[in-house]
């Protein structure tokens, strides 16, 4: 195992812990701005749709992995971010303005439910934050002259100061675009964890009786943390929309909070990486399964008629997850790069999750 | 001049009083020391100063300022810190993440600071640490500072409690059970902790505690309360001597000063 010799509180405070991770991580950012040069066209619209939800991974990541607060709702949050970015695309705006006034109308509107949800835990703040994604695709339907209701709304190729950064005409501009706002929000929110309202989210999802004792507003933590959720899942809608260039109520349906839920449950609560981890798994899964299909009908089984393959798929990921993982894919890494740092003194019930006993009942 | 004044204190939970009209001051500077039988209502009057608890009747007072009233997330601000019987820390957090959450009503930064880290949200950050290295280095805690809440054992996490409350910079501390649990040379060094922070660092505190031995080291008065109300109060021998508290521990119909006085001998 690596030893840091820490001479000064700067150590802890920066953003990498040491010099190699900060090279690790530049040298991915690197690879991933060079991926257009060697992706064919298919590949890259693949990892832009995968960018996008680590994205909205992210948002969804502060409020449940690092807040404590289950939103099944944020399917609405992508709605409105992409809703509103096209809207005022198509009023002429410039998409730097509209994709940031998305942002910030998601984020107050997610300030807003906050203020009934916050007194919600758990399994009721989940259900009510799903009724809530159930009226928002009602409303999108019903506010026709903005959403072009049933039918749709087509959202503007981006162009700035003249270039395209079209999803079509220019792929790898909005595949660099995408991943500008991803690598902008990250740095972000990691300074957000190495600082004081990052811990006080982190206080309120481990107890919140605490949080209190310490001088922390807790309905005030709670309502900054869905805000914020929701502005950057807001900016993942707006991004989205403009990927799907063409979209209407059915793309932001139940089924993709359900997915965005998983993600970073799968990924791994309560870590940045879980976000990313998460993303990759559910863009990933449907092309994988694909490829096995074709591989399957070439060889005589066929199983493009079988309905609800993903979602079974899905299904028994994640059970298997809950059973035999519940700290998720990077919770999983951490545990290996464990016991290969201690190789061979690490102790088998290292990551065995204790029991707590005597908690205090939570005062109201 | 006191600076907790507590006045008439009552609170009913349905028909159950579980504390009534009980007053006590508690000195600046000194070590007071709550003590009665299991359900006497001594944790329920530190989540009445907390306020955790609305109080049915009475008032409380810190520093000459009325608090029965305040949300609860303004007592910390004000100078008060505690903990907790059954130990809440922050489970999934580092010790040294934990105690920086006590320095949060300390913060100077906004969250837009925060999400850029400035230069100013750096300096906020180098100063809360240089304060909490100064709690690590009073508990001992250097050992620890890196490692999961989850993973230390029961008596460790005592401490960080004790230090988190004390990240706070608080006048008075609220210490409820602080020696549950810990073995004898724990509990020892509880008592050392609870003189120097008394003396050097000029804290008051007001402790619930059990054990008589910790008790009568480092209290200046005792008050004892049984079912919610006033039973005695003076110094540890005083009170345990008094025939109402020794009714309230052992039942009537035990005449003159028997048990209580062996743990005396051994304080």
């Amino acid at each position: 195992m690596k030893v840091i010799f820490k001479k000064s509180y700067d150590r802890d405070i920066d953003l990498f812990k040491d010099r190699q991770t900060a090279l690790r991580i530049g040298l991915l950012v690197l690879v991933l701005v060079l991926v257009p040069f060697f992706a064919s066209d298919y590949f890259l619209a693949e990892a832009t749709n995968t960018l996008i939800w680590s994205l909205a991974g992210l948002g969804l990541m502060v409020l449940v992995g690092h807040t404590g607060q289950v939103s099944l709702g944020h399917a609405a949050f992508l709605a409105i971010g992409a809703y509103t970015d096209a809207a005022l695309m198509n009023a002429g705006w410039p998409w730097l303005l509209a994709f940031l006034t998305a942002g910030a109308v998601t984020g107050v509107f997610g300030a807003i439910i906050a203020i009934p949800a916050i007194r919600m835990s758990g399994i009721y703040l989940a259900i009510a934050t799903m009724a809530l994604a159930v009226l928002v695709e009602e409303a999108v339907i019903l506010a026709e002259p903005i959403t072009g209701g049933v039918a749709g709304v087509f959202a503007p190729d981006i162009a700035i100061f003249g270039i395209s950064f079209g999803r079509y005409d220019s792929l790898p501009n909005f595949y660099w675009l995408c991943l500008a706002v991803v690598v902008i929000v990250t740095f972000g929110y990691a300074n957000l964890l190495r600082s004081a309202t990052g811990r006080s989210f982190l206080a309120v999802r481990d107890s919140e009786i605490s949080a209190r004792a310490l001088g922390i507003n807790v309905s005030r933590t709670k309502t900054l943390a869905f805000g914020l959720s929701c502005a950057i899942t807001g900016l993942a809608g707006g991004l989205m929309g403009h990927f799907f260039s063409f979209f209407n109520y059915e793309a932001f349906t139940i089924i993709i909070s359900i997915n965005l839920l998983l993600a970073v449950t799968i990924g791994g609560l309560g870590h940045i990486q879980g976000a990313f981890a998460g993303a990759i798994l559910i863009t990933a899964v449907p092309q994988v399964l694909a490829i096995v299909r074709d591989g399957l009908s070439n060889i005589g089984v066929d199983l493009s008629g079988v309905p609800g393959l993903d979602t079974l798929v899905f299904s028994l990921i994640l059970i298997g997850f809950i059973i035999y993982e519940p700290l998720g894919i990077y919770g999983r890494y951490l545990k290996i790069k464990a016991f290969w740092d201690l190789f061979p003194l690490s102790r088998r019930d290292m990551f065995r999750r204790q029991m707590t006993y005597l908690k205090t009942e939570r005062m109201k | 001049m006191s600076l907790l004044e507590v006045r008439d204190l009552s609170i009913a939970f349905g028909g159950l009083k579980a504390v009534d009209g009980l007053s006590f001051d508690v000195a600046e500077g000194e070590v007071f020391t709550l003590v009665g039988p299991n359900g006497a209502g001594k944790s329920t009057i530190f989540n009445m100063i907390s306020r955790f608890y609305e109080p049915t009747e009475g008032k409380i007072f810190f520093d000459g300022e009325e608090i029965t009233h305040l949300p609860a997330h303004k007592i910390a601000e004000l100078g008060i810190a505690r903990t907790f019987q059954n130990i809440e820390l922050f489970d999934h957090s580092t010790v040294l993440s934990n105690l920086l959450m006590g320095r949060h009503v300390h913060r100077k930064t906004q969250v837009i600071q925060d999400l850029l880290f400035t230069r100013k949200a750096r300096a906020d950050e180098r100063s809360h640490r240089r304060r909490v290295e100064e709690v690590i280095t009073f508990l001992e805690l250097e050992a620890h500072r890196d490692s999961l809440i989850a993973g230390l054992p029961y008596g460790v996490r005592k401490v960080v409690e004790i230090g988190r409350a004390l990240a706070i910079g608080p006048k008075l501390l609220l210490l409820d059970e602080p020696a549950s649990g810990l073995s004898v040379e724990e509990t020892r060094d509880v008592a050392f902790w609870i003189e120097d922070m008394k003396r050097e660092m000029g804290l008051t505190i007001l402790m619930i505690e059990h054990d008589m031995g910790l008790v009568s080291a480092v209290s200046d008065r005792v008050l004892a309360v049984a079912d919610g109300k006033f039973l005695a109060q003076g110094t540890a021998s005083e009170v345990q001597s008094h025939p109402d508290v020794i009714e309230a521990y052992l039942g009537t119909g035990v005449n003159g000063e028997p048990e209580l006085k062996k743990e005396e001998a051994g304080a």
